[in-house]
């Protein structure tokens, strides 16, 4: 699933749909994000970003997508 | 996910009611997704939901939408997919809902063999309300109506299901969501009853009663204890003991339902007899 040659763009997060669950926080397998204060993902390190979309396909709230990848 | 949203959601309806790190969110993705891949009708599809947190999902979804009594989702599904059996028809319930209160239109519905798709958001609880145990919870756990451990023995659904007379049934969960939307998908191609139990985490009222930890661990409890189909097969009863079975259980054929109905109505209105 992982496509190393694929360059991710940036990683969006809708602030007002997420509900800080972690959820993509934990299930990230490279760690390209971080929880603030209230537990909504901030993302910290892109370029380890495999593409993977776990945290896309996991999130309850459906507020994280990746673009770039291949722009949805 | 954010093409699919705007392209199937009632965006004006988000964010969600459901409590962070609730399951169904995933679920219904899942089912999102399926219907995406499948191309269901936009303009020829109806989903339907009973009551529950479950059935609010129904209410996110940009389509012909019935959220209809507890427990008679199957039911009024029925009552639509018999009037138009052009339409998909697509069912949204929960466990309490469907295998509670809605127990006998589940089985029925399974018997006959109507063209619907049910998708059953199984949490093992009754969240809406704060914890009571359903059908499904697990004997021994903790409930606000069994504080000192739920005696019942829960139902298998899907073997309920199955023995009903269904011809589509699988179960996943929301750690193997991409399972999930497969399964469902394959329920929606399918000309007959089929049934999905997407087993998914109430980290609220089943959570924390039962000391599951955080929504996560309770994901990484489903892909702890997840026994495929085939594995479950080779396996004693005792070691299925606390696991739960995911794969396709059933995959079969039989006259559907509203083909059965509509050969009827061609008899009686040509005069014929039996």
């Amino acid at each position: 699933m992982a496509r190393a040659d694929v360059k991710v763009k940036a990683i969006e997060v809708d602030r007002l749909r997420c509900k800080g669950c972690g959820i993509c926080i934990e299930f990230c397998p490279r760690e390209v994000l971080e929880a603030d204060e209230e537990g909504k993902p901030n993302v910290v390190a892109i370029e380890k970003c495999t593409a993977c979309r776990l945290c896309e396909l996991r999130c309850p709230d459906f507020a994280i997508w990746l673009r770039g990848a291949d722009d949805e | 996910m954010s093409g699919l949203v705007e392209e199937y959601f009632r965006q004006d309806q988000l964010p969600t009611i459901w409590c962070p790190g609730c399951g169904h969110g995933i679920v219904l993705a899942a089912l999102v997704r399926a219907m995406d891949q499948v191309r269901v009708p936009r303009d020829r599809t109806v989903v339907v939901s009973g009551i529950g947190c479950s059935s609010r999902a129904s209410g996110y979804l940009d389509f012909d939408t019935l959220h209809t009594t507890h427990g008679r989702a199957i039911a009024f599904a029925t009552g639509v997919k018999l009037a138009n059996p052009e339409l998909t028809v697509i069912v949204i319930t929960g466990d309490g809902d469907v295998a509670a209160i809605g127990g006998n239109h589940l089985i029925h519905a399974a018997r006959r063999n109507i063209d619907l798709t049910v998708v059953c958001f199984d949490n093992n609880i009754y969240g809406m309300t704060s914890g009571q145990y359903s059908p499904i919870t697990p004997q021994g756990d903790l409930a606000s109506t069994a504080p000192y451990g739920n005696i019942d023995r829960p139902f298998d659904l899907c073997g309920l299901v199955r023995e009903a007379g269904a011809t589509y049934v699988a179960r996943a969960t929301t750690f193997h969501h991409n399972l999930l939307t497969e399964y469902i998908a394959r329920g929606l191609r399918k000309k007959g009853f089929a049934f999905i139990d997407a087993l998914s985490q109430c980290p609220t009222y089943y959570g924390r009663r039962n000391r599951r930890g955080s929504a996560a661990e309770m994901m990484r409890w489903f892909r702890d204890n997840a026994v495929t189909v085939r594995k479950a097969e080779r396996m004693e009863p005792a070691e299925l003991e606390g696991k739960i079975v995911i794969g396709e259980i059933y995959n079969g054929e039989a006259r559907e339902y509203t083909e059965l109905c509509g050969d009827i109505i061609r008899r009686a209105q040509g005069g014929e007899g039996r």
